[in-house]
Parts: structure tokens; C-alpha cells; sequence
């Protein structure tokens, strides 16, 4: 038994959930939204899955050491969205069970009671990319029945709206800092996945709007590799700002 | 050959009320402020926008000068909500046409080509078709038989750029890594004013992939150094977050009274003055 299993904080568990979002993803952009993310994101390039690509965040494509190796301004990561070659992981102001997305406003639409951001690239992201998404703090604020205005669109509306809309469409995950989510059910109802260790299942559901599928067995958020922490701990986030987004439990 | 050179008093006499105005830049970045500022102290109102929105967005409606927005958010980047733009919304002070980024893109290369629309797979199953109830689709004549979005086209009246450099006939260059849709929205509007922050003789030492905007989309040019103040232009300068800060957290006519009162200069002298009150 590796000495690390009791000493890897919560915001580690999420490092490692946001990171596995991208395995196996190829040569494709990650484009991580938050903190927690984008550690991930590197985490994943440094380790099990090189071929990622990055941006510095504007509009330059950059390597590990912040080397620049392509241009990407706006108008070409548009592009890249509708080829399909990028896994985003979003933010989310509300979540519903079928994984529509809203970052608009809340409330209703004509005044809202909340202006947010708008919807941004959340349409055409989740009809032409992989999309996940990252929600820091797990509530019923977030997790919602039904969500205000559609941005990001869900299993659900995509197969209402067509072929064209579901083509493409595909959301792999959602990371919070209570579990890991997916829609590997029948009907693309949100499930459970895994708990981050420290985390039960009772905790996520009450602090889930919606009914939580879950399986049989629910297994704990893997365990970070002795390699894998270090890299977090000494070459990615060496001053801890992970504890800042999700504190330890 | 033309010299298109003007001040900004000379491009917002050529804007009236009840028109469409197209606003280059994105969120908080290189976005015509001063050709902003001279809208603001003129009496033009009632406007349709169309921005990828930023403090643009937030002056003209904490001004009570627009009627319609077409947008897919209005944001200040390091401070992620525009906090006029808000207000503005949640007091339901204008129609808003909230389509996604892409939406948008193509829209701007529908006008820029004078198509009446062009088909993207955005939209479709959001509820960007719910508040838009005029959006249509169409269906790929082709053996696909795809069902797509029609994104009608972004044709304005005028639209507004701000560049790094332009000479006098209306050439504009970029020397930031990303050239947003400046030079698309200059070919998208019937009429393009392009303020700069160094106007130049020519430019015999320019990469050409530099030159953004070419002169026959543009109908005059305004010489306007921190003209994109306090929205970064970069390599020119970054964005003055202390200000910026200021602007998201002033009360509205407090902020106006102070800054926007006199013309530009007297808006650059004020600006420096309130950060030698800083120091």
C-alpha cells in the first residue's frame, strides 16, 4: 500500500478526474476553463496522453514549456470546435440531468433576475466536440431539475433536435468536488461514477436537484500515481492553488 | 489617392440614431474606445449593436443608447461579468438577439459576402433557438439531407475597428497575436471607421499577413493613441486593470461625470490624473 493514498487531498482527486477526461483523446486541443482543469490538462499531457495540444490561453498553441508551435487565434479555434478536434472541459452555472448546460442568465430570459455571461460558445461546442464540464462546488444550485436557458445542450435536447444536432454530440464527463458523473445509462440520465475518497454517495445525491443514477458497485476516483503527484505537487501547481478552488475536505 | 484621415467628432457625424453598428474587438480587447467615447458625448441612441461584447457594451447601455443588441456574451475578461451590461439586462432596458460565438462568426461572413445567411451546426437543440424565434433552418440539398441553422447575415450600417497601426488611405495593421474579426466586420458594414493608435507613411517593413484591414472596406481613419484604453492593445499596451476596476465598480453617472464629460484628451488627461491619485 502506497503511503500516498492517505495524504492526496480532495483537490488532487479532482486533478486526477478533470486529467482522465482527456485519455485516450488523441491528438486533439484540450481547452481546460478553470483552474482545476487546466492542471488536469497539463497532468494528462506530461504523463498518459503527449499528444494533446494546449494554448497559452490566447492565441498561440504552446507546449509544456510554453513553447509556441501554432496560431490559433479566435477565428481558427472556431474552426477547430466544428472539426471536432478538441475536448473542452466548461464551466457550468446550472447542470441538469441530461447534461444541458447554462451559463446565460438565470431566471427568465426577457429580464432575467441574473445576467451571467451569455451562452458564449456553449452551443456549437456541444454539437460539434467532446464536452465536459467542471463544477468546483457541488449543490442544488448547480445541479439543478431544469435548467434556466439552454446553453450548452444535453442528451436530451440534442436528440430532440435532430441528427445534426446529435451527430457529434457527446459529453463524457462532469467533475465536481464531490464525484465524477457520466450519462452511461440507457435514457442519458446523469449517473455516478465515482466518489472522490472521503465522499459518499448520500453526500452527492443531497447535494443533487435530480434523481442520481448510480451502479451496483460504486467505486472510489482513482488514486494518483506517485509519479502523477509529484508533477502536481512540484511542477504544476507548486504554490497550492488547487486548495484555493476546492478546499481540503 | 484619398486621405481618408478624420477626428472622431468627424466619424460619429456621419453615424445617426436608429442605425446599426457594428463594434470590432472581443470582450475586453482592442475595442475602438475612443470612437466609443465620441459616440457617447454625441446624441445618438436607439442603435442596434453587434459586438462580441466587452465595455463597449456596457458604456453604450449604461447610456440608455441601445435599442438592440446582437451578442453572444459582454464580458471584461479579468472581471468575467460586464457589470453595466447586466444591469442593463436585468432592468430589461433593450431587446437582445443572444446567438453563440460561431453563430455570430458566420453571420459576419454571410454580410461580408452578401449571402442572406450561412448554414452552421450551432444552435439546434439550445435554447438560442427559443429567444430567437426568428432563427430558421434549412435542410442540405444534398444527399446528407442535414438539418442546419440559417444564421442570417450580420449586415450593418457602419462598424467600428481599432488597429495598432493604419496609414491615411485606410490600410490597418494588427501587431497582437489575434486578429479578432476586425477586418470581417469592416466588410460586413456598409461604412468602416478605423481608429489606430499610430497613424504611418507606409508600410514598406510590414509582414503583409499583418495588414488586417484593407483600405476599400474602410471609409475613414482616426489617429486615436490609447484609443482602445482601458481595453488592452497589444503589443501597444495591456489592459489597465486598476481602471478597469474603477469603470465595474463606479456608480454609472459618477464614472460618466468624471471621464466622459470632455473629449478625448480631456478623458486621457482625467485617466491620468485619477492614477497619479493612486500612487
Amino acid at each position: 500500500m502506497s503511503r500516498t493514498i492517505t495524504t492526496t487531498t480532495r483537490a488532487e482527486y479532482c486533478v486526477i478526474a478533470c486529467a482522465d477526461a482527456w485519455r485516450d483523446n488523441g491528438e486533439v486541443l484540450a481547452s481546460p476553463m478553470g483552474l482545476i482543469p487546466s492542471i488536469g490538462a497539463r497532468l494528462a499531457k506530461h504523463t498518459f496522453a503527449p499528444d494533446l495540444l494546449l494554448t497559452d490561453g490566447e492565441a498561440t498553441l504552446v507546449g509544456l514549456d510554453g513553447t509556441p508551435e501554432g496560431w490559433l487565434p479566435y477565428r481558427r479555434h472556431l474552426t477547430m470546435v466544428t472539426g471536432g478536434r478538441r475536448h473542452v472541459m466548461m464551466g457550468a452555472s446550472q447542470l441538469d440531468r441530461f447534461g444541458n448546460q447554462n451559463i446565460s442568465c438565470i431566471g427568465d430570459w426577457q429580464q432575467p433576475a441574473r445576467q451571467l455571461l451569455g451562452v458564449r460558445g456553449a452551443p456549437v461546442n456541444t454539437l460539434n466536440n467532446p464536452v465536459s464540464y467542471w463544477v468546483p462546488k457541488h449543490s442544488r444550485r448547480v445541479f439543478v431539475e431544469k435548467v434556466d436557458m439552454i446553453s450548452g445542450v444535453g442528451y436530451d435536447s440534442a436528440a430532440a433536435a435532430g441528427p445534426s444536432a446529435t451527430r457529434y454530440h457527446r459529453i463524457p464527463r462532469v467533475v465536481s468536488d464531490l464525484a465524477v458523473l457520466d450519462f452511461e445509462t440507457l435514457d442519458r440520465a446523469m449517473r455516478l461514477a465515482s466518489v472522490h475518497p472521503g465522499v459518499t454517495a448520500e453526500e452527492v445525491e443531497a447535494a443533487t436537484g435530480f434523481p442520481l443514477a448510480r451502479p451496483d458497485e460504486l467505486p472510489y476516483t482513482r488514486e494518483p500515481t506517485a509519479t502523477e503527484l509529484r508533477l502536481i505537487r512540484t511542477v504544476l501547481d507548486p504554490d497550492g492553488l488547487r486548495d484555493r478552488e476546492v478546499p481540503p475536505a | 489617392m484619398t486621405d481618408k484621415t478624420m477626428t472622431p467628432e468627424d466619424v460619429v457625424a456621419r453615424l445617426h440614431s436608429g442605425m446599426t453598428l457594428g463594434i470590432g474587438g472581443w470582450g475586453s480587447r482592442r475595442k475602438p474606445m475612443a470612437l466609443v467615447r465620441a459616440l457617447l458625448r454625441s446624441d445618438i441612441t436607439d442603435l442596434t449593436v453587434i459586438s462580441y461584447g466587452g465595455p463597449d457594451v456596457g458604456l453604450l447601455a449604461a447610456a440608455g443608447r441601445i435599442r438592440k443588441l446582437v451578442a453572444a456574451f459582454a464580458t471584461l475578461d479579468s472581471i468575467p461579468l460586464e457589470p453595466h451590461f447586466r444591469a442593463a439586462r436585468q432592468r430589461g432596458a433593450f431587446e437582445l438577439m443572444e446567438i453563440d460565438e460561431a453563430m455570430f462568426m458566420w453571420g459576419l461572413h454571410a454580410a461580408a459576402n452578401r449571402l442572406p445567411f450561412l448554414p452552421v451546426r450551432a444552435g439546434l437543440g439550445s435554447d438560442v433557438m427559443r429567444v430567437n424565434p426568428g432563427l430558421r433552418t434549412i435542410t442540405s440539398p444534398y444527399e446528407d439531407g442535414e438539418t442546419l441553422v440559417a444564421v442570417p447575415a450580420l449586415r450593418m450600417d457602419a462598424a467600428l475597428v481599432h488597429l495598432n497601426r493604419a496609414d491615411r488611405l485606410g490600410n490597418g495593421q494588427y501587431l497582437g497575436p489575434d486578429p479578432y474579426f476586425d477586418d470581417l466586420f469592416c466588410e460586413a458594414a456598409d461604412r468602416a471607421y478605423l481608429s489606430c493608435e499610430r497613424l504611418v507613411d507606409d508600410f514598406a517593413a510590414a509582414a503583409p499577413q499583418t495588414l488586417l484591414v484593407n483600405r476599400h472596406t474602410v471609409t475613414g481613419v482616426v489617429e486615436a493613441p490609447y484609443g482602445a484604453h482601458f481595453t488592452s492593445c497589444v503589443p501597444d499596451y495591456g489592459r489597465d486593470e486598476p481602471f478597469q476596476k474603477l469603470y465595474a465598480t463606479t456608480p454609472w453617472p459618477e464614472f460618466a461625470e468624471r471621464f466622459l464629460r470632455g473629449d478625448e484628451k480631456s478623458y486621457q488627461s482625467a485617466v491620468e490624473t485619477w492614477h497619479e491619485e493612486q500612487t
